[in-house]
């Protein structure tokens, strides 16, 4: 397999001894430029990538960035059975750390929640600021092309079992920006949602009563959508890479 | 036989300050919260969390040293509590208490910061170093007067162990180190602010400037462990002081004496609550200049009487 990638790069910046590598022996180049120079770039290498070697292609990263990566995708973690699971679930639903990331208008009505008027640490609901320690992700209404670039990584960087509210018409069905070039209409084709909050603008107990729903569907065990998510990445994926044409991150954020 | 017999004792005495000093926190959660003019979360959320954060089903380490840095504070957590002698005069309540335990407690204060710093800075999230760069250089601080009250008490009583500092305190509140030496108990004291990380001194955590600090990245099961390591040191450290400075717990009757211990220990917390909830956050060089001001000047003075 040549490895046309590699030498397109350094004939473009012009480095030094880029005819050196335009014919490397293929026994030196480390084994991720090899595999992946190439077959990268077309839709059909990407698929045989994943659906054969069940890794993640990396395409949007330059090839020396790819090893710093990983390249697993997601993989389905099955519940527990029984008791325990309803033990956890219930102990989930009780410890909801909401992420501190608003994306859109709507987080404005996140902040009442945490004030005396509506106070939602009464129902073990929290703000935390980074993805890594939080469990619920609140999409603040309209979700515009740009911040899905953000939004993306910050769902995947959250650790499972994870719940995504979708607050506002705007995450249903675009709201008032269904016509708009850069908002995307339906939330559920790029991240799995849980719960929509309909209203332009939700009142904050509109918020709560979203936030018991959460809490019910949770302790019902219905709130699988780190697993739906694995399970689907194929099509997230891809739904994700339509919309945001400048994709220069890995394909799965550890 | 005996260390058997020692090592249950002890476990006795870490469950019972885990899940006191996690109540504790819940409760004073719910006194922040009073002043806030809310309800505020139920005073068990702390157990629930720690559950929660256990039954995450995916956990992210960066290495090993990012592994261990969790071990290394819970270690230094676990090592704090298990020298101190919690109940005077209780088998039970005695951990591994020895003759110069005052000192090997200190080191144990600082370990396990320094084993976190360790592990958060493996996670290379740029917010990490700087929490921890933040929290060491305000730790360097209010060690200097905390270490002054401390050589200031040993010096009175002419000892290193903290049994012996609690036994020479017994027989009415005149006694304690507070009214005997109040100078080293007032440097102690406001030591301690900083020790808890509260307010004034929560510029290491800040969650609204660098998200949470050293943990940032840490996640899942390493963040229970971290918040189970918060309520023992929490509760290693008022059992300390209450040791120190406000006479200990002691009793004929050893339920009667545990009461006495949740008291003193109520009431250190909620002093640290009350100033947290009465002032604004300090920058770092505000905090140090702080530290290094008065209270290391009353540190000084208890000392040098000490001396005269």
């Amino acid at each position: 397999m040549a490895d046309t990638t590699i030498t397109r790069i350094y004939a473009e910046k012009g480095a030094p001894g880029a005819a050196a590598v335009a014919n490397p022996d293929p026994r030196t180049i480390d084994p991720i430029d090899r595999v992946e120079s190439g077959d990268v770039q077309t839709v059909e290498g990407q698929l045989r990538i994943f659906t054969q070697e069940l890794r993640l292609a990396n395409e949007g990263l330059a090839p020396e960035d790819r090893r710093n990566f990983c390249d697993h995708p997601p993989e389905v973690i099955k519940p527990f059975r029984g008791f325990w699971e309803k033990f956890l679930n219930w102990a989930r639903s009780e410890s909801l750390w909401i992420l501190g990331f608003g994306t859109g208008c709507g987080a404005i009505e996140l902040r009442p929640l945490m004030t005396s008027r509506f106070d939602m640490y009464r129902y073990g609901i929290q703000p935390r600021p980074t993805p890594r320690q939080s469990c619920v992700f609140v999409i603040g209404g309209y979700a515009s092309v740009k911040t899905m670039k953000r939004i993306v990584p910050s769902y995947e960087q959250m650790q499972g079992p994870k719940f995504v509210l979708g607050l506002g018409s705007c995450t249903i069905n675009g709201g008032m920006y269904w016509d708009s070039y850069n908002t995307v209409n339906r939330l559920d084709h790029y991240i799995p949602v849980d719960v929509y909050i309909a209203g332009c603008m939700p009142r904050p107990e509109s918020l709560l009563a979203g936030f018991m729903e959460l809490k019910r569907m949770i302790k019902a065990g219905e709130c699988e959508g780190a697993n739906k998510y694995a399970e689907n990445f194929e099509w997230y994926k891809a739904n994700q890479k339509r919309i945001i044409k400048d994709w220069n991150m890995p394909d799965y954020n550890w | 036989m005996a260390i058997l017999t020692k090592a249950l004792y002890t476990t006795v005495s870490l469950a019972v300050i885990t899940v006191y000093s996690l109540l504790l926190i819940g409760t004073m959660a719910r006194v922040r919260a009073k002043v806030q003019g809310r309800i505020g979360q139920p005073a068990y959320q702390p157990f629930i969390d720690i559950i929660k954060n256990n039954a995450k089903r995916t956990g992210i380490s960066h290495g090993v040293m990012f592994f261990l840095g969790p071990v290394f504070r819970l270690a230094g957590g676990l090592g704090t509590y298990l020298f101190i002698p919690v109940i005077f005069g209780s088998v039970i309540f005695a951990n591994f208490s020895f003759a110069g335990d005052l000192l090997l407690v200190m080191y144990f204060i600082f370990f396990g910061q320094l084993g976190m710093a360790l592990g958060a800075g493996e996670s290379a999230h740029p917010y990490s170093p700087i929490g921890v760069a933040r929290g060491l250089a305000q730790m360097t601080a209010f060690e200097l007067p905390f270490a002054l009250s401390v050589i200031a008490v040993a010096a009175q009583y002419g000892t290193l162990s903290i049994t012996e500092i609690v036994a020479a305190q017994q027989g009415g509140f005149t006694n304690w180190v507070a009214f005997t030496n109040p100078l080293a108990m007032i440097a102690g004291m406001l030591a301690f602010l900083g020790m808890s990380m509260g307010n004034p001194f929560s510029v290491v955590m800040a969650p609204q400037e660098i998200p949470i600090g050293p943990p940032t990245e840490m996640q899942s099961s390493f963040l229970g462990m971290l918040q189970t390591n918060r309520a023992i040191f929490n509760g290693a450290k008022m059992v300390l002081f209450m040791n120190l400075f406000w006479g200990g717990a002691a009793h004929q009757y050893l339920i009667v004496a545990i009461l006495i211990m949740v008291a003193k220990t109520f009431l250190i917390y909620l002093y640290v609550t009350i100033v947290g909830a009465s002032f604004p956050r300090f920058r770092t060089e505000q905090s140090i200049r702080f530290f290094l001001g008065v209270p290391t000047v009353i540190g000084i003075i208890a000392v040098v009487l000490q001396m005269v």
